[in-house]
């Protein structure tokens, strides 16, 4: 394969895997946790178009990713009063969180809608740059893919190296016991959902300001339900994520190479473009299907409520 | 805490049908700020909303004619919500049951036959069914989470309407514009009311509440749904296949939702385009957690409903709103009524405890 199609196509895929690693590594941690957020969609959608918003009126990336994950924030503590203080029924506060938020990004976007940001300047590592052939692809990359790899390795790290990441994984397996010996089960849900919605926020960031960098209604176009399916593709193991998010990130890009590369097929753009969709079928089958395997893997109370004074 | 909750040792009855209300409260008490917050006359705001789309019986009629999809996908949706059955996919179902019924209109609209528009809701209701066949057999198969099953077929929908009316169905004579040709005139379902767009649908979505009603208060399948949703390991112990549960729970909700897009295209529509639907199958769930799973009540949360699609209509033509402010009151008010629900299961004591 010639030098440049196979560092496009790997480029690409990069690219497009990096909002599902960086909302799944979030999604990660709150699942460990015992919660099940239903809501990154929406979250994202709303980090999305207030990344959006704050990068055109500041002309400042940087502070768009920040509102970006301040908006995220906002929504899963509006899903964590509801889900953990509350004790709503879990399923259903995520899925209004998702109705809320693709909703309400909606209703702020409409003024952005014909707005193209500026195209952000990559961020190029001296040396590494220059392989050949994965250089331009891994290292020429927009900051935000760094950050996705970095915050990788700092959930890997925190999650099975750190005292406070043990506790969250004991509140996840068994809240009562972690109760019992005294740690704040509440707390460390409500702090994981928060990083939950950051990270998702940032997610949606990457779409609207880096990614296509404009704002469409729609247009995190079921990435977050993705990147729930993508946690529990991996089996809830981080580094199994970013894998998983390349593959996807492989099937989303698939259509733009098979229309471009003058093969002349005569698929329809709509049967490309479901591909994503049905590979995410496809991957929670293969892995569900085995029932020990998400028995084992799942953090044992995910999804159910927990009552402090019960 | 000063404030606490105190789990009750059984549900209140009270607090749960009053708890939507509060929930619709809150709702419209939200509204004014956000009206103000936007610039608007809170006041004005209000009237626009919810006021001035019900002026006259025309204004009625189209109440009832968009709450007919909402109360049609919301009683089939809730059969599988009793059962803890998350079929949150009712959006791509309803398409494929537009689909399907609209190829039967497309193919046979001027043969005559009388049994056209029996044959098309039939096809309608198939559609759906076919469509929630999918993660009902996933999940009872290879225990695939039916949450995530359901709503990846919706995308998977929306881009094969797509396909049909920029690719095969396209009407050769329609300037290019992706859509199918109109139906004849004998596809179409009949209008009930002179110089309304309200048609047959509505007595459908009537009879739908029926059925669901009897089904879940009257039939011994109904009571399994019920039990194997509040009580998982009686229900095992009874006896009650959870296969089946899953099974139905999804049939229903695919049934109604297929049949509410048929609704959509043989009604208001005439023809299939790529916007069948406003967020129906979603709105509908809305529907059916506010309505409490029971057909009385989502026949008056689906006339709700179906205002908040009209106000953010008049919103966007008289305030200069984007109409998706309808989506933001959907939203909220999902939000309340859960948060509301506290009250139901718990009661609140202040002060600290003893």
């Amino acid at each position: 394969m010639e030098q440049s199609l196979f560092t496009s196509i790997l480029f690409a895929t990069i690219v497009a895997g990096t909002p599902l690693i960086i909302t799944a590594l979030g999604e990660l941690v709150t699942e460990k946790s015992g919660v099940l957020n239903l809501g990154a969609e929406g979250v994202m959608s709303v980090g999305a178009i207030v990344a959006f918003a704050v990068t055109h009126h500041t002309q400042n990336a940087f502070y768009g990713v920040l509102a970006g994950m301040g908006a995220g924030m906002l929504m899963s503590l509006l899903f964590a009063i509801l889900a953990l203080t509350l004790m709503a029924n879990l399923v259903a506060a995520g899925l209004a969180l998702s109705i809320f938020g693709v909703g309400l990004s909606a209703f702020i976007g409409k003024p952005y809608e014909s707005i193209a940001l500026a195209s952000q300047v990559p961020v190029r590592i001296p040396g590494l740059a220059s392989i050949p052939y994965l250089g331009p692809a891994l290292f020429e990359q927009q900051a935000l893919v760094y950050f996705s790899w970095i915050m990788l390795g700092l959930v890997a790290w925190f999650l099975y190296r750190t005292r406070t990441g043990l506790t969250l994984r004991a509140v996840g397996e068994s809240p009562v016991s972690a109760h019992d010996i005294g740690h704040p089960v509440l707390r460390y849900r409500y702090l994981a959902t928060l990083y939950g919605g950051a990270m998702a926020g940032i997610g949606g960031a990457f779409m609207s300001v880096f990614y296509t960098p404009m704002w469409v209604e729609g247009m995190i176009a079921g990435r977050g339900w993705i990147s729930l399916a993508l946690v529990v593709f991996a089996t809830w193991r981080p580094l199994r994520v970013m894998v998983g998010a390349y593959l996807f990130g492989g099937a989303m890009i698939a259509q733009m190479f098979l229309q471009g590369s003058g093969l002349q097929l005569s698929i329809p753009a709509q049967f490309l473009s479901s591909i994503p969709y049905a590979a995410t079928i496809v991957v929670l089958v293969l892995i569900s299907r085995n029932l020990k395997t998400i028995r084992l893997n799942s953090p044992a109370s995910l999804g159910q409520p927990f009552l402090p004074d019960a | 805490m000063w404030l606490r909750f105190e789990p009750r040792t059984e549900p209140s009855r009270t607090m749960r049908y009053l708890s939507p209300v509060l929930a619709v409260l809150l709702m419209l008490l939200f509204g004014l700020f956000l009206f103000k917050a936007l610039g608007k006359n809170p006041m004005e705001g209000f009237q626009v909303f919810f006021m001035k789309p019900l002026k006259d019986s025309y204004g009625i009629s189209e109440l009832l004619l968009k709450a007919t999809p909402l109360m049609m996908c919301a009683v089939g949706l809730s059969v599988g919500f009793r059962a803890n059955i998350w079929n949150i996919g009712a959006e791509g179902q309803l398409l494929i049951g537009a689909l399907a019924g609209g190829w039967v209109a497309l193919r046979f609209d001027t043969t005559g036959s009388p049994l056209l528009l029996p044959a098309m809701v039939l096809a309608g209701a198939l559609g759906g069914m076919l469509w929630a066949a999918i993660p009902a057999f996933l999940r009872t198969r290879f225990n695939a989470n039916e949450i995530l099953t359901s709503l990846m077929l919706v995308y998977i929908a929306q881009l094969m309407v797509s396909w049909l009316v920029h690719g095969p169905w396209k009407d050769p004579d329609g300037f290019n514009f992706p859509q199918t040709k109109l139906f004849d005139q004998a596809a179409m379902l009949p209008i009930l009311k002179e110089g309304t767009r309200l048609n047959a649908s509505f007595l459908i979505g009537l009879g739908a509440l029926a059925v669901g009603w009897l089904f879940m208060n009257r039939s011994f399948l109904g009571y399994q749904m019920k039990v194997a949703g509040q009580a998982e390991n009686a229900s095992r112990y009874a006896g009650f296949s959870a296969k089946r549960t899953v099974w139905i729970g999804m049939l229903a909700g695919g049934c109604m939702a297929g049949i509410a897009g048929l609704s959509e295209i043989a009604g208001p529509m005439g023809q299939i385009t790529e916007h069948i639907s406003p967020g129906y199958g979603f709105a509908a769930m809305i529907v059916a957690f506010l309505g409490r799973l029971n057909p009385v009540g989502i026949f008056f949360s689906s006339l709700l409903m179906s205002l908040l699609y009209l106000g953010g209509e008049q919103a966007q033509q008289y305030m200069n709103l984007p109409s998706s402010i309808s989506k933001v009151f959907q939203g909220l008010l999902l939000f309340f009524l859960l948060g509301s629900d506290v009250f139901v299961y718990f009661r609140p004591r202040f002060g600290k405890k003893k």
